[in-house]
């Protein structure tokens, strides 16, 4: 190997390794994480909202062909949401305009993301998993209000 | 080496049958991006074309005083605007482009490489069952995708259910491509004894490399339609676990990019530096990076499940360090290529910084090819960054099934991996047929055209998924009909993203279009020639020997003993958090399968008899 070579290889393996640093970073010290495996929660049929502390509601998604099973919710800015989501039927997706909230939904699992509304408005939640022919018609909403 | 008609006939045979199906996958493409703006709601040549069959069809009937054909009614009650539609198309698109074409292409190429660096001739007995094996699949599925009986993407998760003969074609295209790779193993062995102690020739030990990543990668995805998927097809099962399915999808569905990339990498190293007027850079450096890919390509599936379920993130965090491991050889490409290319440029004449730049043929009639492959290096620039973030664990939240994805995997499949595909067609095919390429100076806008094209498809697609304009979806008739104003559904800042990657699209398409017309014209046109087989092969310019890097076994058991440390864990979390299976569903009905017979069964004995 000639010296360019060792160097650009090596200057590859740096910035590759730094890129890793921010990741860790954001994921630890900005809590922007990815969903985990869930086993404490078996997949559900029933959805829910309900309070769990000062600021704080749990809410339960069941997404079916071709809308979310899920009450509506209304929560005031600053409020945190735990968020568990499956599936009553195929696979859809979840995704929260203007967030980090990006999951899918799968039957037979339960998947799970926390996020934090701190700007009042409303927050349109998209299907962006293929999951039949109503599939362009799935939608949902978070209300943010002040 | 001698050509014979039979070996000539098998790979333009294989050339040549993806490409026709690859106007009907490109076509597809057109409509999506219309279908995506909002500005078409049904397919016009589609409607013609069914009206024409219909009435021929009726025409006919009539003429020899028969009942009419079942079929004409079938035809004509195909309900154009239905909203499947699009997703009947987008499933062809991905399967025909993606998985066929590429398929086809990577077998031929073998087919051409093998034999002519080592000088050994191929078996065609066996190239022509792999050949049957794949065309049979391949048409096995065709009638399941085209009679709209398999609308489920190329991806085919379950629990949407499609028509069996859909995951048997699926199957037969890959068990024949493993036998076309087969073929080249006693091809190898024969030269090793010949010539023992020489290097493989670097071509050869790309194609393998491409084609060992192939096999372990759809051993998976074999295992998911053989157990899991064909047996619930066809009812034998009653219910599928829908985490195992995607998991074992995923462990094929990332080697499988590389099995797209490899052999475009294999131009790369071996034959551009030679039509670029210059040398290899570094042979070693070719060898180390198709030794990276099969140790690294493989054990980094769970990149793409980052927002699943039934996985740990420690797991979802692995599996990132070791695709950014897996970035490291693109990027050691990318340095040689350029290297490479350099050197070139400065045999040429060029000099200083960057006067070597403009001494390399992007123009040249006489070395066309030179043209597909620098066009699809420039593409990949982008695809190569925007796959990064793809690959970065939580950054994914802000992308995934956005259409930022199908905007990244247009700059990397549809764009070098395409390019150099398309390029190479047309030259094998032109000279095993003795013909000359016609119109070379089309032959040589069309990477060009595509550059542009695809670029603004791309700025569009992923801006617009930066705001989270879905992928996979008839924005058309979702949150771009304007009928839904003042509906949470509608969403008109998506509007300008559709449009700009419509532009593009039209602009790619055009490109498609002057290409068939070459390829299709060289095809046809009068022979000129003996039909011949010559590669362009680059010399190194370092060329140190490297044993480690010779023998590829010892390199496979490496990557085998990663793959299973790495998805051992992933395996067991999936497994852990999945407590029910599914019963199948067809795309048209929010209820199973089973439940819609029943009622119809019913509906049926209900009717009153008059
Ligand atoms: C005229 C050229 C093309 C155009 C305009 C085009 C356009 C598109 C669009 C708009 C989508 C996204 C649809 C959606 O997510 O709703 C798409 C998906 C896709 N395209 Fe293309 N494309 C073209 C050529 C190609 C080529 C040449 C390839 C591969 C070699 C390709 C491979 C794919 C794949 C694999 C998908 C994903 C399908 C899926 O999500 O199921 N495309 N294309
Ligand atoms: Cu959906
Ligand atoms: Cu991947």
């Amino acid at each position: 190997m000639v010296r360019s070579e060792r160097v650009i290889f090596g200057l590859s393996g740096a910035v590759m390794a730094l890129f890793l640093v921010g990741l860790l970073v954001l994921a630890t010290g900005f809590g922007v994480d990815v969903p985990g495996c869930v086993t404490e929660m078996k997949p559900f049929e029933q959805d829910t909202l309900f309070q769990t502390g000062d600021r704080r509601w749990e809410l339960h998604v069941v997404a079916r062909m071709w809308a979310y099973q899920m009450p509506a919710v209304e929560l005031p800015a600053g409020s945190e949401l735990d968020i568990y989501l499956t599936s009553g039927d195929v696979v859809h997706g979840f995704h929260i305009d203007r967030t980090n909230v990006n999951l899918m939904a799968v039957p037979g699992a339960v998947t799970y993301a926390r996020v934090r509304f701190s700007e009042p408005g409303e927050y349109p939640i998209v299907c962006h998993e293929y999951c039949g022919i109503g599939h362009q018609q799935m939608v949902g909403v978070i209300r943010i209000v002040q | 080496m001698e050509l014979t008609r039979s070996y000539r006939n098998l790979i333009r045979t294989e050339l040549i049958v993806p490409m026709v199906l690859l106007v009907i996958g490109v076509y597809g493409g057109l409509m999506q991006v219309l279908f995506r703006a909002g500005v078409l709601d049904y397919d016009p040549l589609l409607k013609l074309l069914l009206d024409t069959v219909g009435a021929v069809l009726l025409a006919v009937d009539r003429l020899f005083g028969r009942e009419t054909d079942p079929l004409v009614a079938a035809l004509s009650s195909v309900d154009l605007r239905s909203s499947i539609m699009y997703y009947w198309g987008l499933t062809l698109h991905g399967v025909l482009n993606a998985i066929v074409f590429t398929t086809f292409f990577a077998v031929a190429f073998g087919n051409a490489v093998v034999p002519y660096f080592l000088k050994q001739p191929l078996n065609t007995r066996i190239g022509w069952l792999s050949a049957i094996v794949m065309l049979v699949g391949t048409g096995l599925a065709g009638i399941a995708m085209f009679s709209g009986q398999a609308s489920v993407l190329y991806t085919f998760y379950p629990p949407l259910k499609a028509h069996p003969l859909f995951y048997l074609g699926a199957a037969l295209l890959i068990v024949g491509s493993w036998i076309g790779a087969a073929n080249w193993i006693p091809m190898y062995r024969r030269w090793r004894r010949e010539n023992p102690g020489q290097k493989i020739p670097l071509a050869v030990m790309g194609m393998f490399a491409t084609f060992i990543i192939w096999f372990i990668a759809t051993l998976s995805v074999a295992v998911e339609v053989l157990f899991l998927l064909l047996p619930w097809s066809l009812g034998w099962t009653e219910a599928v676990d829908v985490p195992l399915a995607r998991a074992l999808f995923w462990f094929f569905g990332h080697p499988l990019v590389y099995f797209w990339l490899l052999p475009a990498y294999v131009m790369y190293y071996t034959m551009l530096p030679k039509v670029a007027g210059g040398k290899l850079f570094s042979d070693a450096a070719g060898r180390l990076v198709f030794v990276m890919f099969i140790l690294f390509s493989i054990p980094v599936g769970a990149h793409h499940q980052f927002a699943d379920p039934g996985i740990g993130t420690q797991w979802k965090w692995l599996h990132t360090v070791l695709t950014y491991a897996v970035a490291l050889p693109s990027l050691i490409t990318a340095f040689t290529i350029a290297a490479s290319l350099e050197y070139a440029g400065r045999q040429n004449g060029g000099r200083g910084l960057f006067g070597w730049m403009f001494r390399l043929p992007y123009f040249s009639r006489e070395r066309w090819l030179f043209s597909y492959w620098i066009a699809g290096l420039l593409i990949f620039i982008f695809g190569g960054i925007s796959g990064i973030v793809n690959a970065s664990y939580n950054l994914n939240m802000a992308v995934h099934n956005t259409s930022w994805i199908p905007g990244h995997f247009h700059l990397t499949v549809a764009g070098p991996v395409l390019l150099a595909f398309l390029g190479m067609s047309l030259y094998l095919v032109a000279q095993l047929s003795g013909k000359e390429v016609l119109w070379r100076g089309a032959a040589v806008a069309v990477p060009y055209l595509w550059l542009v094209g695809v670029l603004i498809f791309s700025w569009g697609m992923m801006r617009g998924g930066l705001h989270g304009m879905p992928r996979r979806t008839y924005l058309g008739a979702g949150a771009l009909n304007p009928d839904l104003q003042g509906t949470p559904l509608y969403r008109a800042d998506w509007a300008p993203y559709a449009e700009i990657a419509m532009v593009g699209g039209i602009i790619m398409f055009a490109a498609m279009l002057l290409y068939f017309v070459v390829f299709f014209g060289t095809l046809f046109a009068r022979r000129v020639r003996e039909a011949h087989l010559e590669f362009p092969v680059a010399e190194a310019y370092h060329d140190e020997p490297v044993r480690a890097l010779n023998r590829l076994a010892p390199w496979v058991a490496t990557a085998v003993v990663l793959i299973v440390l790495s998805y051992t864990p992933v395996l067991y979390d999936v497994l852990r958090s999945s407590f029910q299976k599914a019963p199948a569903y067809l795309p048209e009905y929010n209820v199973p399968e089973k439940q819609l017979q029943e009622t119809i069964r019913q509906g049926q004995s209900s009717q009153p008899t008059e």
